[in-house]
């Protein structure tokens, strides 16, 4: 709404410039000169409607603001804190949501990204006491299949760990294993693997409005 | 003194006098095979089988054509196809017979005076004969089995009628040739068995010759761990959904489904009965770890926790044929490695050795039905291969090295195992047979995994 008046004139302003010939140095002599009054004719017409329609809708508008001037300015400042507080929250599920990865046949937290990635996970958890997630193990295709099931259960538990000796209570931290049964990448690569052995968060409870760390 | 080279004279004469399929048995055996390890391939040991021809009729050539394969599945014998692949020119025609005997009805009678070629039969290799045939009296149908050298019938076994599309006939046939088994091997057949495998998250059964395959689990569900209840009336299984599997047992006569009840909570999987079905053993993932644990089906109660793994996971349980150990797979040396522990949880100890920091992952152990061995796959270079373990040597030995193979299963015979195997580009079923080291492929449909040996079916 508030960006109403100056969309209208300029708009106004270019309808006016296109009528005006748009391009004046460009164009040569129309060849054919019967028809030029006409169109101009035409032109003016279609132009002065549309002024109308913009001055009419811009009154509208005015007439609207005015009468909804202070509702809206608290709106406003209620959606900026909303938005706000939103934008914040699927920030911090983001980082929550953010997959770790692990070695063939490993479950050991990897040093680097995925310690980081763990130590923002805390951080989260610490800044928001009412927040629970579950961590889920995955395990690539390669390794027998009901051997990846406990596979993943340790990737589970290996995370959680890293997250409960660092201070976060165990009840808040659910896991669970999917084995090799739903791989991130379908294909057979060492890629494909490598995107596959990997534990993933969700948020179980306390995800409606989280706090950046 | 007598050089050594004619001492041993007389008795190379004396070998090459003896009998063609004999002689060829002897000199077919020399002590470096090469690429098959541990295994001791004797052809021509085996006795000769010749199944006969005789009249057609659609329940004849279907009941012949099953048989065949069957003996030919069961690995103990030399099947004899005839010259020309026509078996059907040694008949069973009465001496001087000019050809089959026209009746009123326009089919051929079945010649009362069966005129038994022996001479020829004996000629042609086989020890045994076998003819399948329909007493046009009575209407039964029958199959003879001759002892060629003896020139005697040894045994004439009743066969079932039905149509070959019929699963209930299929297997009283198959039933009918793990007799001919017992009576030309001394041991009986495994064809009325059959192999129950995951595909695509739904079990399936299907005969040991490809046929009959029939879905067993619920379409869109993803089950896991398929197992025998024995005696085979039973299948127990995990149903998995995101990250939790019960165990369900589940009755194929009825089709009824009972959850076995501590399962209802966690991830439990890989159920193994204990032999007197009282008992199941399972794996059980929480966040504790993962673990064996047992659960008595008997008498509805008991679940006893038999590892506790603070560091390392315990699963894959499987019984001795006597039910007093169990044999499972312990992360506790690094790698997953096969453990074994008297049936209640005490003594646990390694079982198949390896090489720390050499061998591969040890895995899917099942002991044999003689209790003489255990079958697991173990990663060699990255591949998983089927390797058995003598238990009282303790010595491995591997089975396979063509591509993946993997999750190995006995028969009742101990004699065969049947795995999945990717060697042709797909995972499928195959089985091979420990003797001879001759392997088949069972399933033609790809993603064929985690399949178990049923015990003989009964009637």
């Amino acid at each position: 709404m508030r960006l109403a008046l100056p969309v209208y004139a300029t708009v106004a302003a270019l309808i006016v410039a296109a009528a005006c010939g748009g391009k004046p140095a460009a164009a040569p002599a129309p060849v054919q000169t019967v028809n030029q009054d006409s169109i101009d004719a035409a032109r003016r017409r279609e132009q002065a409607d549309r002024d109308a329609a913009a001055r009419e809708q811009a009154r509208r508008d005015s007439i609207a603001r005015s009468s909804q001037e202070s509702e809206r300015v608290r709106r406003q400042r209620e959606s900026d804190s909303l938005g706000t507080i939103s934008r914040e929250t699927e920030a911090v599920k983001a980082m929550i949501a953010r997959a770790v990865h692990y070695d063939f046949d490993k479950a050991d937290i990897r040093v680097g990204e995925d310690a980081g990635m763990l130590d923002e996970k805390l951080r989260v958890l610490q800044a928001n006491p009412g927040l629970s997630v579950e961590i889920a193990g995955h395990a690539d295709e390669r390794g027998s299949d009901e051997y990846n099931l406990a596979l993943g259960n340790r990737r589970a538990i290996s995370a959680k760990q890293y997250l409960t000796t660092r201070g976060i209570s165990p009840s808040r931290i659910g896991t669970r294993s999917m084995g090799e049964e739903s791989p991130a990448n379908p294909g057979h690569t060492e890629d494909a693997w490598a995107a596959n052995r990997r534990g993933e968060f969700t948020v179980t409870a306390g995800g409606g409005a989280l706090r950046r760390p | 003194m007598i050089p050594r080279v004619w001492r041993s004279a007389p008795l190379a004469i004396l070998a090459a006098l003896t009998t063609t399929a004999a002689a060829r048995a002897q000199d077919t055996v020399p002590a470096d095979r090469g690429v098959r390890i541990g295994i001791t391939y004797t052809p021509g040991l085996r006795p000769g089988v010749l199944v006969l021809g005789g009249k057609h009729t659609e329940l004849l050539d279907s009941t012949r054509a099953i048989l065949l394969r069957d003996l030919d599945y069961s690995d103990r014998f030399e099947l004899i196809s005839l010259p020309g692949g026509d078996s059907l020119s040694v008949g069973l025609l009465s001496p001087g017979a000019a050809g089959p005997r026209p009746t009123a009805t326009g089919v051929t009678a079945a010649p009362l005076e069966l005129f038994v070629n022996y001479p020829l039969y004996a000629a042609l290799g086989a020890d045994y004969a076998v003819n399948v045939w329909r007493n046009d009296t009575t209407g039964a149908v029958a199959a003879t089995v001759y002892d060629v050298k003896g020139e005697t019938i040894r045994r004439q076994l009743s066969v079932p009628q039905g149509t070959v599309t019929d699963p209930a006939f299929r297997m009283a046939v198959h039933r009918v040739s793990d007799e001919v088994v017992r009576v030309a091997a001394g041991t009986a057949g495994v064809s009325a068995t059959r192999l129950v495998f995951i595909q695509r998250g739904r079990a399936y059964r299907v005969d040991l010759d490809g046929a009959a395959m029939l879905p067993v689990s619920s379409e869109g569900m993803t089950a896991l761990s398929p197992g025998w209840e024995p005696g085979g009336r039973r299948l127990v299984y995990t149903e998995f959904q995101a990250g939790r599997g019960p165990i369900y047992l589940m009755d194929l006569v009825t089709g009824e489904r009972r959850l076995v009840p501590p399962t209802s909570q966690f991830l439990n999987y890989t159920a193994a009965f204990s032999p007197d079905g009282a008992t199941l053993a399972f794996s059980r993932s929480s966040d504790e770890g993962t673990d064996v644990y047992t659960y008595n089906l008997a008498s509805d109660c008991c679940l006893q926790r038999l590892t506790v793994g603070r560091f390392s996971d315990n699963l894959s349980p499987t019984f001795s044929p006597d039910g007093r150990r169990i044999a499972f797979v312990s992360t506790r040396p690094g790698l997953p490695q096969i453990y074994v522990m008297a049936a209640d949880g005490t003594g646990q100890e390694l079982f198949a050795p390896f090489d720390y920091g050499m061998t591969g992952s040890s895995n899917a152990p099942e002991w044999s039905p003689d209790g003489l061995s255990v079958a697991f796959h173990r990663d060699v270079a990255g591949s998983p291969q089927v390797f058995v373990m003598d238990v009282a040597s303790r010595r491995v030995r591997q089975l396979t090295s063509a591509g993946r193979n993997e999750d190995p299963t006995w028969a009742p015979d101990g004699q065969h195992l049947a795995f999945v195997s990717d060697r042709t580009g797909s995972r499928q079923i195959w089985i091979i047979d420990l003797d001879t080291g001759r392997v088949r492929q069972v399933t033609r449909i790809g993603e064929a995994r985690l399949p178990a040996w049923s015990q003989r079916i009964s009637p």
